[in-house]
């Protein structure tokens, strides 16, 4: 595949850009591979990349129900941080920002990363000694963050308002190697990467089922027909239910809606994210100029894609009082996503009661900021069928064993 | 926005006046019970697509915790019922065999 580079666009530029070819082929699928995985969002993606390009398997398939990166990957708000509190979530979560970094590099795709910072704000005296003694966590486990004050605050986001009427800000916890990346080019340079090392990415190609022979997947019933598999991944997020209720097991995860929304397009007036987690909003500003707002999940089991209009009104309201320049904006487009919540609001990544399937999901609210990461660890689990250091704190059999990774009280709200 | 009716008080309203409290009719399973079962009652949910039992509460209303029976995909609420059952009761069982024959029943 060519490579893209400044000297091929000079060199389209000189022959009408007809030399560009597809990103990534659709092939029709063969009957068997070596992996199969389930999901062509960032996740599913990220683990068929690894497993190429760090155990060199390249037999697999990545099937996916509608089209690539057409779930969660395109309907999140971008964020990219790793300041978590417990030890497994910051490890994992810091992988991926690490990845991050140089992924353009790493598939000759720009995904835009752009590393411009992210604050969380504190605007109660609980929520400052949180955040400061996530700060020392940070600190131990090598993740850069620092408590800063409210007038450093002020400085790298003039357009907030400090003195709330409600919650005024008392600091904020700021990572700077955090920020944002362009979420379809993720999935999209992924996919690329993986055509690129000869698998196969199938879209518009639904499981209906999952052939099981004494305790080991045989191969996944889809829309174009039987595919038989030595290993089967499932990274499906929200529907991580429906298919491990094909697969025959139950899982800790409940799916509900979680919706973001994004403004007409205003000058460059703010270069960081910033998190209210007490009034329950998030915001940044997209390179098109649109305000990228986010909140809270709606509370009930939910698979439409769409959410609840109070929670929107909300999330809003909360923004107004932290940014007042914001008021008179006009809303452009409004969106949902299942998200699927764990019972202590981190990810798994497990074996199952099946040998040879894996189960990526439960990222909730937060997976976009976790894909190179979550693949990478995924890639390993399923190359070797035992999880890497990343991975092993995630299994699910914690919920049985009680070694929760209890992110819900550092992070239930903005994740 | 869901429109949910009170089987206490009687009062029908929008989803805001209400609070959302996940799956209904679990089988509690506490101390001397096998991890397997308190794992299970503790985390698994069954998180089907289609016909969902949940719990919700009148928490702006008369405050009373109630049951009611709803669709995940199209978010149709088929009924809502009082709390003091383990099982959906007949007749709301029955309507919605008859709007969801695919539906593998309760």
């Amino acid at each position: 595949m060519p490579r893209y580079s400044a000297f091929a666009i000079a060199r389209e530029a000189f022959r009408q850009h007809s030399g560009w070819t597809q990103a990534w082929k659709s092939p029709e699928p063969r009957n068997a591979y070596d992996v199969v995985i389930v999901g062509a969002g960032g996740h599913g993606l990220a683990t068929a990349y690894y497993l190429g390009h760090r155990f060199g398997i390249r037999n697999v398939a990545v099937i996916e129900k509608g089209w690539l990166g057409g779930g969660n990957t395109g309907r999140n708000t971008t964020i990219i941080r790793s300041n978590y509190l417990q030890d497994p979530s910051a490890a994992i979560y810091e992988k991926s920002r690490a990845l991050y970094e140089t992924l353009s590099q790493q598939l000759n795709y720009n995904i835009m990363f752009s590393p411009r910072g992210v604050m969380m704000l504190a605007q109660t005296e609980h929520e400052k000694r949180g955040y400061l003694r996530t700060e020392r966590a940070n600190a131990l486990q090598g993740v850069e963050t620092r408590f800063i004050s409210p007038a450093e605050v002020k400085k790298l986001c003039p357009i907030i308002n400090l003195d709330g009427p409600r919650y005024p800000v008392l600091g904020a916890l700021w990572q700077p190697r955090g920020g944002t990346a362009r979420h379809d080019a993720v999935a999209w340079g992924y996919a690329r990467a993986c055509s690129d090392m000869g698998m196969h990415i199938i879209e518009q190609c639904a499981v209906t089922g999952i052939e099981r022979i004494n305790g080991q997947v045989s191969a996944v019933n889809t829309t174009k027909g039987r595919i038989a598999c030595a290993k089967l991944g499932i990274v499906v997020a929200g529907h991580s239910g429906a298919l491990a209720d094909m697969a025959g097991f139950r899982l800790p995860v409940e799916s509900v809606a979680l919706q973001a929304l994004v403004s007409e397009p205003v000058k460059p007036c703010m270069d960081v994210v910033v998190m209210a987690n007490t009034v329950h909003g998030y915001m940044s500003q997209s390179d098109k100029g649109e305000m990228v707002i986010g909140g809270g999940a709606d509370g009930f089991n939910n698979y439409t894609q769409r959410g609840s209009w109070h929670h929107i009104e909300e999330t809003v309201r909360a923004l107004i009082e932290t940014f007042p320049m914001i008021s008179r904006l006009k809303m452009l487009r409004q969106w949902g996503g299942i998200v699927d919540m764990t019972g202590d609001r981190s990810p798994i990544i497990s074996k199952t009661p099946l040998g040879n399937c894996f189960i990526n999901c439960g990222w909730g609210t937060g997976g976009f900021k976790a894909i190179p990461g979550s693949g990478w660890a995924m890639a390993e689990l399923i190359a070797k069928g035992e999880p890497g250091p990343l991975a092993a704190e995630f299994a699910m059999t914690r919920f049985r064993e009680g070694r929760f990774i209890d992110e819900s009280v550092a992070a239930g709200v903005a994740h | 926005m869901l429109v949910l009716t009170c089987p206490y008080c009687g009062i029908t309203a929008e989803e805001t006046e209400f609070k959302p409290g996940g799956e209904a009719h679990l089988k509690r399973f506490g101390p001397g019970s096998s991890d397997a079962d308190y794992e299970s009652y503790m985390f698994n949910r069954k998180n089907p697509r289609g016909v969902h039992f949940e719990r919700w509460r009148h928490a702006y209303g008369c405050g009373k915790w109630f049951l009611a029976a709803r669709d995940t995909v199209t978010l149709e609420v088929f009924g809502t019922y009082r709390a003091q059952t383990t099982t959906p009761p007949a007749d709301l069982v029955a309507t919605i065999a008859q709007k969801r024959p695919d539906w593998e029943g309760v």
